[in-house]
């Protein structure tokens, strides 16, 4: 057991500030352990969201020493001993009370998004996916909306480019589902128009913050952006369209 | 610099952050890097001279710089330069403009600028280390009145599919010249040369083989792998490539300089290349 030294930002939408608190900390905790033991004996009115302690729910989304992480999969081992933990709620989320942001903005923008319109079913009615076809999607699958994606996007964060650009997150919801080997949506245009892919400039933080460890930049964000020049950038490609037809509502419904 | 603090604590205005690690290492070294490349590089092409050796100057053969190749039009009298008849078009012409540097580089150098320039990857790095959009993760970025990413001027960068295009011929362009790096007058032997113009198309290669536009063409672009199993085998080799594709672009990027200053450093005399022609 030591005794370690927490910087917590206290306080709501109106205004607030740091508070510092000493709290004994064990080998094997992490962040998480040691807020709850601040809010059990120090604190009793300080607010923070948790649910699962096991990094799958999402919830524990804080910054801690200015990154964003899940309180709960942040190890106490990761700082040295002296170090002073500065904990603070979301900086793109409007702030509720101490920890604890108001994420409503995200299903907001989930709503949005057209859900998958598979095509015709096969002859006994069923639909079918080979593995190769859906593997893609799977990675996209594995995200558990605790949006430090969208927390640490600069755009969202620095810029409160909220009413043009939907975000990493929402970024890899629509790649999951242009990619899709059943969707006949053509999405294309609406990832420009509607959702703001070329606000993305590409600096790839969405994928260093994700505990899933979703490769957002690459394997979703800028193969929309290719897909966006397939259509609008590219002559050559747009002729291959034209003399061989293609595009992502043919290929699906053939 | 301008700094307040924002509710949660948080600090608004540009490289403000509660981060305490080093995050600036990152930047700053980038910064350096490609400036310092960019000064090389321009001042190369400025000199426009020692690009090439061969033993007796004439025949096929011999070592010559990646950021000379291919040689479109030559000026012969410069020290170090290609015989004519190794230009694909001749000498400059009487009417070159005199502002221009009559350099073989000239015409070749802004065609794997403009793919670096618009690489998926050195966007990331440009973006943190000279535009500060942002500086860092989670670091403040440089305040903009109305903020556009690649959606006005920044649409350029989609030319990106066009220099990758370009990129591949000069990938087969540099891989025979890395043959040609084995002969010196037709006769076969190995010099460090040859190893390092070869060494310098491999690392160039898979720089262009696992571009995220090369990624998307090859195989990416489709939602039926089950389709096209040759699709389906080039992309996820085209992945294995992208995946470090940041190691590429470095590796690439010191190589091909590295290439051009030891064929200057011979050309001119300064080093001896160790080779099996004697």
């Amino acid at each position: 057991m030591s005794k370690r030294t927490f910087r917590i930002w206290r306080g709501n939408a109106e205004g607030g500030d740091f508070q510092t608190y000493e709290q004994e900390s064990s080998e094997g905790m992490v962040v998480l352990d040691v807020i709850h033991g601040i809010q059990a004996e120090q604190a009793n009115d300080m607010a923070v969201r948790w649910n699962c302690k096991a990094g799958k729910c999402g919830s524990c989304s804080v910054e801690i020493n200015g990154k964003p992480k899940l309180a709960c999969m942040t190890r106490m081992n990761m700082y040295a001993e002296d170090e002073v933990i500065t904990v603070q709620p979301m900086k793109a989320f409007p702030v509720i009370k101490d920890l604890v942001t108001d994420v409503s903005w995200n299903y907001e923008q989930n709503k949005r998004i057209k859900p998958l319109q598979p095509g015709k079913p096969e002859a006994d009615g069923d639909y079918r996916m080979a593995q190769e076809d859906i593997d893609r999607n799977q990675e996209f699958r594995k995200c558990i909306e605790c949006y430090l994606c969208q927390d640490v996007c600069h755009i969202l964060r620095d810029h409160g480019k909220t009413d043009v650009f939907v975000g990493p997150r929402f970024m890899h919801r629509l790649a999951d589902l242009a990619m899709h080997p059943l969707d006949t949506r053509d999405r294309v245009p609406e990832i420009v128009e509607e959702f703001g892919s070329g606000y993305c400039n590409i600096t790839r933080c969405c994928t260093d913050v994700c505990p899933e460890h979703i490769n957002i930049t690459d394997n979703a964000i800028i193969p929309l952006k290719e897909r966006v020049v397939d259509r609008y950038y590219d002559p050559i490609a747009m002729l291959g369209r034209k003399l061989f037809g293609g595009g992502k509502s043919s290929e699906n419904t053939d | 610099m301008n700094s307040s603090t924002l509710i949660g604590g948080h600090k608004a205005g540009l490289n403000t952050t509660m981060r305490t690690d080093k995050w600036w290492i990152g930047p700053l070294l980038s910064l350096s890097i490609l400036t310092g490349f960019l000064i090389y590089a321009t001042w190369a092409l400025i000199q426009g001279d020692h690009y090439w050796v061969a033993d007796t100057g004439q025949g096929f053969g011999g070592y010559l710089s990646p950021f000379f190749s291919p040689v479109l039009l030559v000026d012969p009298s410069v020290p170090g330069a290609v015989p004519e008849s190794h230009a694909w078009f001749g000498t400059f012409p009487s009417w070159w403009p005199s502002f221009i540097p009559a350099s073989p580089a000239v015409l070749i150098l802004m065609f794997p600028a403009m793919f670096r320039f618009t690489c998926y990857y050195y966007r990331k790095t440009y973006y943190r280390a000279f535009t500060g959009t942002p500086p860092g993760c989670s670091v403040g970025a440089l305040p903009q009145k109305n903020y556009r990413g690649e959606t006005r001027f920044l649409l350029v960068q989609n030319l990106h599919r066009y220099a990758l295009y370009f990129a591949i011929i000069f990938v087969v362009i540099l891989s025979y010249d890395a043959v040609q790096a084995f002969f010196r007058d037709g006769k076969f032997g190995v010099g460090v040369g040859s190893i390092i113009l070869t060494l310098n198309a491999i690392f160039l290669a898979c720089y262009t083989f696992g571009c995220h536009s090369f990624r998307h063409l090859i195989g990416g672009s489709t939602n039926k792998f089950s389709c096209s199993a040759a699709r389906y085998t080039a992309w996820k080799g085209c992945t294995k490539l992208n995946e470090k594709h940041m190691n590429w672009a470095w590796t690439s990027l010191f190589w091909v300089a590295g290439s051009d200053v030891y064929v200057r450093l011979v050309s001119s005399g300064v080093i001896t290349d160790y080779n099996t022609w004697g």
